[in-house]
């Protein structure tokens, strides 16, 4: 995995091609008459990955402001109703906008009505460097809610962009750990915020001050750090 | 840009967390965060961090002709400016109303409560008097940056230390300080600022130092400035929520008992700078 910084460019050669996160492709000859293999651009500092046959690259790196990307899933707050739909803060520079039209089972008649200060966990379904976002909150294929819309109770808690995708790794050792001692219900947006849920405050917690100690941001503990933390905090407040 | 004020969950959990007498990092409910401190290689440059909080305060010292009217004192003048590094709901330009408390506190409690003695500042009088310039930075705001910046503030106060200067009648020689020690600047006293949040809700009860959710929610929060003498300096309260009188008499004898820790802290840290600092000439 070797370091990249933005601007070097990258031998990323295959007939499929599909680029990440972090890689930009561009025309490197003026004329567009000769055909010359495109060149793959970096345009984020962090480490270089691709899948075993090469079709997949993309960076790896660490930020805290969110920039968004079309299909990735999110946890926005409802900021404002405006006519047909709502505007919804995303962490990013600005914010998005959510069709009231966007969400399981709704008509013109039956839209939902989500209060300001609701969240809501929905994917990006338009992200365009000169427009605004725009989420939905259901498959457009099958307009099916696919654990998508509003999110009620729990807790709302924020980290880093990398550990909010570490979470989602199904091999990552954190959530697991967690399940194992209580039950709790969590939602990870790719923006920085993981709503979680549990039945007791103390759990919820617990949760929220393990993924702020084992984000990479912060104290950045491994499985053993956290399981140690979880009996302190155990011997606190009696998990 | 203001970020949008916190969602209904967080804000439900929090109540709900607060009623069981739990908060989100796990203190009780009269702890402060651990104090830090760190000094930079220059006299009078402290670092001081309130968990996540940060500030960063600078005192220098020049020399300036006095004003007429007070002739026989010292200046001090304070800058703070909250810049949009701290947190994204501060802008440059356009002051705040939590920003225009966090000045008018800062000055009660470091300028106004009288802590410097502005008459030993005094060189030649009416001719030349030290000013001193405190300039605090916020680097990062997690909640409660008035009380670190007061301590942030005080600590650079009592850290830094003038020059030596010799008045042979109106002749005014200064001795750098690799010929003569430099000289501590005389305080009367260390207040420290102590900030409890309230919340709408009377069942929950305060809370000390509050974090960045706690502040936003609050329904009041009241601010006491005392030094670990039991003199009370400055007393804030803001926002709606009515207090009963023993209750503030409660919180008064609490912030007693952690301005003692606090100085005892700030003491011992300063104590180990300065150890730190001693060089042997031969």
């Amino acid at each position: 995995m070797p370091v990249v910084l933005p601007g070097e460019q990258v031998p990323a050669q295959h007939v499929n091609l599909k680029l990440g996160p972090g890689l930009q492709q561009v025309q490197t000859s003026s004329s567009s008459t000769s055909r010359t293999a495109p060149s793959i651009i970096v345009t984020r500092a962090g480490t270089l990955n691709h899948s075993a046959n090469g079709s997949r690259w993309w960076i790896e790196s660490n930020s805290r402001r969110y920039v968004p990307a079309p299909q990735e899933s999110i946890i926005g707050v409802i900021v404002q109703k405006q006519g047909e739909g709502f505007r919804v803060d995303i962490g990013s520079a600005h914010s998005a906008n959510l069709d009231g039209l966007a969400f399981e089972g709704a008509t013109k008649r039956n839209k939902p009505n989500l209060k300001i200060g609701s969240l809501v966990y929905a994917r990006v379904s338009l992200a365009h460097k000169d427009m605004e976002p725009e989420l939905e909150c259901f498959d457009a294929q099958t307009r099916k809610a696919e654990g998508f819309g509003e999110l009620k109770g729990g807790f709302l808690v924020k980290c880093s962009l990398r550990m909010c995708r570490q979470l989602l790794d199904p091999n990552h050792f954190l959530l697991p750990l967690l399940g194992a001692q209580f039950p709790l219900e969590v939602a990870v947006g790719l923006n920085g915020r993981v709503w979680v849920n549990s039945k007791e405050a103390k759990h919820v917690i617990a949760v929220m001050r393990a993924i702020e100690a084992a984000d990479p941001d912060g104290d950045s503990l491994d499985a053993s750090g956290i399981t140690k933390l979880l009996q302190d905090l155990d011997s606190k407040m009696s998990l | 840009m203001r970020p949008p004020s916190p969602s209904i969950p967080e804000k439900e959990f929090l109540f709900t967390a607060l009623k069981q007498s739990l908060r989100l990092d796990g203190r009780h409910a009269l702890e402060m965060r651990p104090i830090e401190l760190s000094f930079g290689p220059e006299l009078g440059w402290v670092e001081c961090a309130l968990g996540k909080t940060r500030v960063l305060a600078h005192v220098d010292a020049k020399m300036i002709k006095p004003p007429p009217e007070r002739p026989f004192e010292g200046l001090i003048t304070i800058h703070s400016e909250i810049s949009p590094m701290a947190s994204s709901e501060y802008e440059v330009g356009r002051s705040s109303e939590e920003e225009v408390t966090i000045t008018r506190m800062l000055d009660k409690v470091v300028r106004r409560s009288d802590t410097v003695d502005k008459e030993s500042l005094c060189i030649l009088a009416g001719q030349r008097v030290w000013h001193l310039r405190l300039t605090i930075h916020c680097l990062a705001d997690s909640g409660n940056l008035l009380d670190c910046a007061c301590l942030a503030g005080l600590v650079a106060l009592k850290h830094f230390r003038r020059p030596d200067v010799e008045v042979i009648g109106e002749e005014v020689t200064v001795h750098p300080p690799t010929s003569r020690a430099p000289l501590p600047l005389s305080l009367h006293h260390t207040p420290y600022c102590f900030t409890f949040a309230f919340f709408p809700d009377t069942s929950i009860p305060p809370v000390l130092d509050p974090n960045l959710l706690e502040q936003r929610l609050n329904g009041g929060l009241i601010s006491i400035a005392l030094n670990a003498q039991r003199e009370l300096c400055v007393v804030q309260k803001s926002g709606g929520v009515p207090l009963v009188q023993e209750d503030v008499l409660k919180i008064v004898d609490i912030a007693v008992g952690k301005a003692k820790e606090v100085d005892d802290f700030v003491e011992s840290r300063l104590k180990e700078d300065w150890e730190g600092r001693k060089v042997e000439v031969r």
